[in-house]
C-alpha cells in the first residue's frame, strides 16, 4: 500500500534537483526548464495530500490545474524573453546577462 | 526505510516511476548537449503524469501530458534551435558558487527529508480504499470549478490571455521604419 511519506520524499527529491540545477546551469532555457521541475515536485506534493491527507477533496487537484496553468504562462513568457535577449545580446548564458547587475 | 511496506502492484509501480523520474532529473543535471537535457525534462514530465495517476488525479495526468510533454517540451526545443542548437555545457569554472549551491541544496534537502522522514509528525494513514471511490474525476473537476472556484477560474484565463499577447510582443521583431 502506498504512503504519504513515498510521495513526499519523491517530491523532495525532485525539488532539490531543480533547485541545483537553476542554481548551477548556465543556459537560460535550462534554468527556466528547471523551475519547471521544481514546479512539478510541489504539484506532487499538492495531489498527495489531496488524496491523502486527513480531508481528501478535490481541492488539490484543483489548485495543481491553477499552478499548471500559470506555469505555462510562466514558461511562455520566459521563453519570449530569452528570444528578445538572444537578438540583443548574442547570448544565451545567464552569466553575459550582467545589464542589471549591480 | 520504509518499514512495513507491503509489496503489492501500486507500490512496484511507484518504485519503477520514481526510478524513472530521478534517473530523467539527474540525466537533466549531467547531460553535456542542452537538447539532451530538454529531452530528459520530458522524461519527467511523463513521469509526473504516471504519479498523477496513482494520485488518482486521472484529468491532470492528461493535462500533464498534453501540456508539458506535449507543449512546453516542444517549445523549449524550438527556443533551443533557434538560439544555438549545438552549444554545449560550459565546464563549470571552479569558484565558491557552485560549492555554495551544492551545499545549499543538499542542506535544504538533508531538512525536508529529515521533516518527513525522522522528525516523528504523522502523516495521515494512507486508507485502502480510495476517498474518490466510484467518481467522476473529471466530472467532479468541472463541477468545482464552475461553481465553488468560478472567480479564479476566470482571473486565470485573463492571466493566460495577457502572458500570450505579452509574449509575442516580447518576441516580436520591432519594425525599423
Amino acid at each position: 500500500m502506498l504512503s504519504v511519506e513515498q510521495f513526499l520524499t519523491l517530491g523532495a527529491i525532485l525539488f532539490c534537483i531543480g533547485l541545483f540545477g537553476a542554481l548551477t546551469k548556465r543556459n537560460i532555457i535550462i534554468v527556466l526548464v528547471s523551475v519547471e521541475l521544481m514546479l512539478t515536485a510541489v504539484n506532487i506534493n499538492l495531489l498527495t495530500f489531496a488524496r491523502f491527507g486527513l480531508t481528501p477533496s478535490i481541492n488539490g487537484q484543483i489548485f495543481t490545474l491553477f499552478v499548471m496553468t500559470i506555469a505555462a504562462a510562466e514558461v511562455a513568457v520566459g521563453l519570449a524573453i530569452l528570444i528578445a535577449l538572444y537578438r540583443n545580446r548574442n547570448t544565451s548564458d545567464v552569466r553575459d546577462q550582467d545589464l542589471m547587475k549591480w | 526505510m520504509f518499514s512495513g511496506l507491503v509489496i503489492t502492484g501500486q507500490t512496484v509501480a511507484f518504485f519503477l516511476i520514481a526510478l524513472f523520474l530521478i534517473a530523467c532529473g539527474v540525466m537533466l543535471l549531467s547531460m553535456k548537449k542542452v537538447i539532451y537535457m530538454a529531452i530528459s525534462i520530458g522524461g519527467v514530465f511523463i513521469g509526473a503524469a504516471a504519479v498523477y495517476i496513482l494520485l488518482e488525479a486521472d484529468f491532470l495526468a492528461f493535462a500533464q501530458v498534453l501540456v508539458y510533454a506535449g507543449a512546453i517540451t516542444i517549445m523549449l526545443l524550438f527556443a533551443i534551435m533557434l538560439t544555438k542548437h549545438d552549444e554545449l555545457e560550459r565546464p563549470a569554472v571552479i569558484t565558491a558558487h557552485p560549492v555554495w549551491s551544492v551545499l545549499g541544496t543538499a542542506g535544504l534537502g538533508l531538512i525536508v527529508l529529515w521533516v518527513v522522514k525522522f522528525s516523528g509528525i504523522k502523516w495521515p494513514q494512507a486508507t485502502a480504499d480510495s476517498p474518490f471511490q466510484g467518481q467522476d474525476n473529471v466530472k467532479m473537476i468541472g463541477e468545482s470549478l464552475f461553481s465553488q472556484y468560478v472567480i479564479p477560474f476566470e482571473l486565470v484565463s485573463v492571466v493566460l490571455i495577457v502572458a500570450l499577447v505579452g509574449a509575442i510582443t516580447l518576441a516580436n521583431k520591432e519594425e525599423k521604419n
